[in-house]
C-alpha cells in the first residue's frame, strides 16, 4: 500500500466542523497543491496526518500503516508547519543538527548549502528570525529531511519574490533528482500551479476538487475583446467572472474551447486559476 | 525560449515547440546535447512530469533521442524533419487562412502574389 490514505476523516472544534468526512489519497512521488481559503481545514488535515491532532471519526494510513501514535508511519512524514515548534533559545545551527538526529536521512551538508544560498545566518537564534527568514529556516529543514512525504503548510509566508523563486526551483530540483511526495498548502495558486501535478481544493471542511492540474486547466478558458463581442460570445455559456476595463471585457468561462466558434478579434487565453479558485470557494 | 503561462496551449506543447524552434534556428544543433528534464523544469518552474511529456513528443517523432545515463540529443536529420512538419503546418495555419480572408475581400491570386513579392522585398 503506497501513499497516504485519508478515510472518512471528521474533525470538530466545539461547534465548528473543521473536516467533514474527507476521503482521498496522496499518491507517491507527486507534487500536490492543497488549496483553500483561511479556515477551510487545510492545516487541520495536515496536522491529523502527522498525528498532532486526532480525528473524531475516520483514520489515516501512511503506506498502509495507521498514522495515529505510530512512529514507524510518522518517520515517513515531515510537516513544515506554520507554527514554529523549535525551542526559541536554540540557534538555527543547533536545530539543524538536532533534526539530523531525528531523521536518519537528513542531509546536513545540503541543509548548510541551501541555508547559505538563502542568506540565512544559522548562528541566529530561532526566535530572533524575521517572518520571512523563519519560513526560510523551516524550508531549509523540510528540504533536507528526505522523508518520502513532505508536507509544506504555507511555505512561502513572508518570503519576497526572489526567495519564493529560489524555493520553487530548489523544490523542483530536489524532486527531479529523487522524487518524493510534496504536499503544498497555499493560497498563492497562480505562481505555484505549474509546479503541481494534482490540485485539491478544500472548502468548509469538504474536498471540492481533486484533479490533475492539466485537467483542471483544460476545464475552462478566458476570452477578451470588445464589450459587445464578449457579451455576444458568452451567451449560453457558463461564465464565472467578467472584468470590464473601458470598452474592453475579459470573461472566464467553464467548458471546452471550440476554436472554430471563436469570432475574429476575440483573444483566448488559458483558465485563470486564481479566478476559478475565488469563484469556487466564495461563500454564496 | 519563452513559456507563456496564460497561453491556452498546454505547457508541455509549448515546451516541445520551444525546443523545435531552438533546433530550427540552430541554437540546438544536430547531435548536440539539449538541457535535461531537471534543467528545463527548474528553469521554467514547471513540474518535471510536464517537461517530460513535452520531450516525449519529440522523442516519439524522432527529433530527440536519449542516451542512457548521458542525456538527450538532437537527432541527425531533425532540422529537415521539422522543416517538413512546419511547412505542412504553415499551409494549414497561414495559407488556408490567408486565402479565406482574401476571398472575403475579393483579392485575386495575382494580387496575393504581388503582395507576397512586396513583403519579401521590404
Amino acid at each position: 500500500m503506497n501513499g497516504i490514505e485519508v478515510n472518512n476523516v471528521t474533525k470538530r472544534f466545539g461547534d465548528t466542523l473543521a473536516l467533514n468526512q474527507v476521503s482521498f489519497k496522496f499518491e507517491p512521488n507527486k507534487i500536490y497543491g492543497l488549496l483553500g481559503r483561511n479556515g477551510a481545514g487545510k492545516s487541520t488535515l495536515l496536522n491529523i496526518i502527522t498525528n498532532r491532532l486526532f480525528p473524531d471519526e475516520g483514520d489515516v494510513t501512511i503506506e498502509g500503516l495507521t498514522s495515529a501514535e505510530n512512529d514507524e508511519a510518522q518517520n515517513k512524514v515531515y510537516l513544515m508547519s506554520e507554527k514554529s515548534l523549535y525551542p526559541d533559545s536554540m540557534s538555527c545551527r543547533e536545530v539543524i543538527k538536532w533534526s539530523g538526529m531525528f531523521y536518519p536521512n537528513f542531509d546536513l551538508e545540503y541543509a548548510m548549502e541551501i541555508a547559505n544560498q538563502f542568506g540565512l545566518d544559522i548562528n541566529k537564534k530561532v526566535k530572533t528570525l524575521s517572518t520571512g527568514f523563519s519560513s526560510i529556516f523551516k524550508i531549509v529543514i523540510a528540504l533536507s529531511v528526505n522523508t518520502p512525504y513532505v508536507l509544506f503548510d504555507e511555505p512561502v509566508l513572508g518570503l519576497d519574490a526572489n526567495h519564493r523563486e529560489m524555493f520553487y526551483k530548489l523544490l523542483i530540483k530536489k524532486y527531479s533528482h529523487s522524487p518524493f511526495t510534496a504536499i503544498i498548502s497555499t493560497h498563492l495558486i497562480e505562481e505555484v500551479s505549474m509546479i503541481l501535478e494534482n490540485v485539491m481544493i478544500i472548502k468548509n471542511g469538504e474536498l471540492l476538487i481533486n484533479e490533475s492540474c492539466e485537467t483542471l486547466l483544460k476545464s475552462g478558458y478566458s476570452v477578451s475583446g470588445t464589450a459587445q463581442q464578449i457579451d455576444d460570445f458568452i451567451l449560453n455559456k457558463e461564465v464565472i467572472s467578467i472584468d470590464a476595463l473601458g470598452g474592453l471585457k475579459t470573461a472566464t468561462i467553464i467548458g471546452a474551447v471550440d476554436k472554430s466558434t471563436i469570432p475574429h478579434g476575440i483573444e483566448i487565453t488559458g483558465l485563470d486559476l486564481q479566478k476559478f479558485f475565488i469563484k469556487l470557494t466564495n461563500e454564496e | 525560449m519563452q513559456i507563456n503561462f496564460e497561453d491556452e496551449r498546454p505547457i508541455f506543447m509549448q515546451i516541445a515547440e520551444g525546443i523545435e524552434d531552438a533546433i530550427l534556428t540552430g541554437a540546438f544543433a544536430e547531435e548536440e546535447q539539449i538541457p535535461s528534464i531537471t534543467e528545463l523544469s527548474v528553469n521554467y518552474k514547471i513540474n518535471p512530469a510536464t517537461a517530460l511529456k513535452g520531450i516525449s513528443i519529440l522523442v516519439d517523432e524522432g527529433i530527440i533521442f536519449k542516451k542512457r545515463g548521458i542525456g538527450m540529443f538532437v537527432a541527425q536529420g531533425a532540422v529537415l524533419k521539422l522543416r517538413d512538419k512546419r511547412k505542412e503546418l504553415f499551409y494549414e495555419h497561414f495559407i488556408k487562412r490567408l486565402i479565406e480572408e482574401a476571398k472575403k475581400l475579393g483579392i485575386t491570386i495575382e494580387e496575393i502574389l504581388c503582395m507576397v513579392e512586396r513583403g519579401y522585398e521590404e
